[in-house]
């Protein structure tokens, strides 16, 4: 199987500098400007997409997540509709990997065979089910591999050295560092604390290793570059396309792809000025 | 085969298909240092006394078992006994609870204590053991119950709480449930959450249900010293499902027990404006266990409906749903009108204001008590009491306070 995680992060290893991670609330604030955000997103820098399944009860979200999930609902997102904008994604674009974040409930509504099969033949690439810790991984961890998905794990600030193999068995495709405890989109962790969690990652699970939480700025953007092999910016964005959605604008993807440029360009000043220093 | 009903969860916290861990990484180690907590204190004989001296001497246990003398000859059938949560501490059942968690939070070196409440009653609770151990407490409540249950709000504001309203989605306690849960996330290091009912990750609904079952036990032993035998029924409204799971599980392996848990079926069953996740529902994941969830067929929740704040949420405990797929227990509906009018029929014909959730548990009783034969023993427990609720039927009868 072609596996576009690996070879993404194969390829960023080679221009020797970390990916830009980005999230964006699949259908928010409706379908049609989410596929065009979608679709400018690589061209303005994205290295890989999250793409976020809504849920009427994101518990582990901050507001502006919270309040994109619910303008999604709003406009009719399903989970099916969002495998169709993967789905209409790749016809243009079959490099940029895609996983699809968010909790398990619509999953198992939708049934888990059925969905980890029929996201695999969209173009998805892996999962990340906030709510399934590797305790309960025989219900979508399992399948999803066996489906040819990566299944993403979270690692926190929480996870000590007991915690680490539950963590990392089984992981795949890269680690997901949350470098605070916390919600999306509120703080972010000190960059001392960081960088040593993700030695410690990198040590125990031999995969690339992102961090996220509570970037917004292409500096925070490039100051986490500096210790991780790619950053997420989740929060920032979604913000964005609330107020912008909320103002009554038309150029929502122009002004997403803006954001996303600067962020690209922070992350990749990071791994050059390092080179130059 | 099974052997006991009684025996559950299994050690990864599942009943059957039900229950289990489904929470944020952040929470794991969390979850799982309080299950080896919980394990321990069971243990522990230091602190099993400490929990049943605050049960006797703070809380007034152990509550009455009352035979209802005058609702039995009203309704002419089964003899009807009332176990009288309502006369604890703080009016309800949910006391039993608060107690046993904030010594398992003390034992763990916690020192700030969150909850979620519907009708208030788990958050006045809340905020009394935190007062009685001198721990600061953030109650989250759904803005609309804040509306509902005014006086409630007050009592945990004098006790020293503070009352966090949540704005975000139905308003009511699902949402104060997933605020609390956001506050756990972010504040782990120090925080205990002492979570109101039978439900949530493992170990919560397995705790819960160990520190309710004091319910259980003394009525078995009231009923037995009243009149000579076991029960020949149980009744109990079921939201979360902490004050049934707590008077059934003592009993579950008598099989000349039956069980009746009563959902709130607000408007009708027929309607979408209800809260019997049983009857109405389907399997699914929320707050942190798999049950009976209300929801849409893409797997989004539903918002519940209840006269009732505290049966006013779309999931139930997962034991409850396990006991429901093995049929040991029958879950049956009662509707808002039917639970006003047992509210006012208690109150008249017993001297006895009950609180709405439980009114919900005595319609079912007027339903069916008159066709039972007058030697049937019937045990309710009543779970709480209404002076809480006194503005909602005001409301309902145009009456101004």
């Amino acid at each position: 199987m072609s596996d576009r995680i690996a070879a993404r992060f194969t390829a960023l290893k080679e221009e020797g500098r970390a990916g830009l991670v980005t999230f964006i609330t699949a259908g928010d604030p409706d379908l049609a400007t989410s596929a065009a955000i979608l679709a400018a997103l690589p061209a303005a820098g994205a290295d890989i997409i999250e793409l976020g399944v809504p849920f009427t009860d994101p518990m582990a979200d901050g507001p502006a997540i919270q309040e994109a999930n619910l303008r999604a609902l709003a406009a009719g997102i399903s989970l099916r509709k969002i495998l169709g904008l993967v789905r209409d994604f790749r016809a243009t674009d079959d490099a940029t990997p895609i996983v699809l974040m968010g909790y398990f409930n619509p999953i198992h509504a939708y049934g888990v065979d059925a969905f980890v099969a029929d996201a695999r033949a969209a173009g998805v690439d892996g999962l990340i089910v906030v709510d399934v810790p590797p305790e309960e991984d025989i219900e979508i961890g399992v399948p999803a591999r066996a489906a040819g998905l990566h299944f993403v794990r979270l690692a926190t600030p929480t996870t000590d050295e007991k915690r680490m193999p539950a963590v990392v068995n089984a992981a795949s495709g890269f680690l997901y560092y949350v470098s605070v405890a916390g919600i999306t989109g509120g703080a972010t962790g000190e960059a001392t604390a960081v960088g040593a969690a993700v030695e410690r990652l990198k040590a125990a699970g031999n995969l690339p290793v992102v961090v996220g939480f509570g970037i917004k700025t292409p500096e925070q953007a490039a100051a986490t570059a500096r210790l991780a092999d790619g950053v997420v910016v989740g929060s920032a964005i979604v913000s964005l396309i609330g107020e912008a959605a909320r103002t009554g604008a038309t150029d929502i993807p122009a002004r997403v792809a803006a954001m996303v440029s600067g962020l690209a360009a922070g992350v990749r000043s990071a791994r050059s000025s390092e080179v130059a220093a | 085969m099974l052997n006991s009903y009684r025996a559950g969860p299994d050690e990864r916290g599942h009943f059957g298909a039900f229950g289990g861990r489904y929470v944020a990484e952040t929470l794991m180690p969390l979850i799982l240092d309080l299950e080896a907590a919980y394990r321990a204190a069971r243990q522990d004989p230091a602190f099993q006394g400490e929990f049943e001296g605050l049960l006797r001497h703070f809380v007034g246990r152990p509550s009455a078992l009352y035979y209802a003398e005058r609702l039995t000859e009203h309704l002419g059938g089964a003899r009807i006994y009332f176990k009288r949560e309502d006369l604890n501490h703080t009016g309800a059942h949910k006391i039993n609870n608060c107690i046993g968690q904030i010594l398992l939070a003390r034992r763990m070196g916690k020192t700030r204590i969150i909850a979620e409440t519907g009708a208030g009653q788990h958050g006045v609770a809340t905020a009394t053991v935190a007062a009685r151990f001198g721990l600061p407490c953030v109650i989250y409540m759904g803005a609309r119950d804040i509306e509902r249950q005014a006086p409630n709000v007050f009592r945990m504001k004098l006790l020293g709480a503070e009352v966090r309203p949540v704005t975000s989605g139905s308003q009511t306690l699902k949402d104060a449930m997933n605020e609390a849960l956001r506050d756990w996330v972010t504040n782990v290091h120090d925080t205990f959450y002492i979570i109101g009912t039978a439900a949530g990750p493992h170990p919560y609904p397995e705790l819960v249900r160990d520190f309710q079952s004091v319910i259980g036990r003394e009525a078995r032993e009231q009923i037995l010293a009243a009149e000579g035998r076991l029960p020949d029924s149980l009744v109990a409204a079921v939201g979360g499902g902490s004050n049934a799971i707590g008077l059934f599980h003592p009993f579950l392996d008598d099989p000349s027990v039956q069980m009746f848990g009563v959902e709130a079926a607000g408007h009708g069953l027929d309607t979408e404006q209800h809260a019997a996740s049983l009857a109405g529902g389907t399997p699914g994941v929320l707050h942190g266990n798999k049950t009976y969830l209300l929801q849409d067929a893409d797997g989004q929740i539903s918002e519940a409906h209840s006269i009732s704040a505290g049966l006013d949420y779309p999931g139930i405990g997962p034991e409850h749903a396990w006991l429901h797929s093995v049929g040991r227990v029958s879950y049956v509906p009662a509707t808002d009108q039917e639970a006003v009018s047992a509210f006012q029929l208690c109150t008249r014909v017993e001297g006895i204001i009950p609180a709405l959730e439980c009114a919900h548990a005595l319609a079912y009783i007027i339903r069916t008590a008159p066709a039972l034969s007058r030697d049937h023993l019937c045990l309710m427990n009543l779970s709480g009491r209404g002076d809480k609720d006194i503005g909602t039927i005001a409301d309902l009868l145009g009456v101004k306070l």
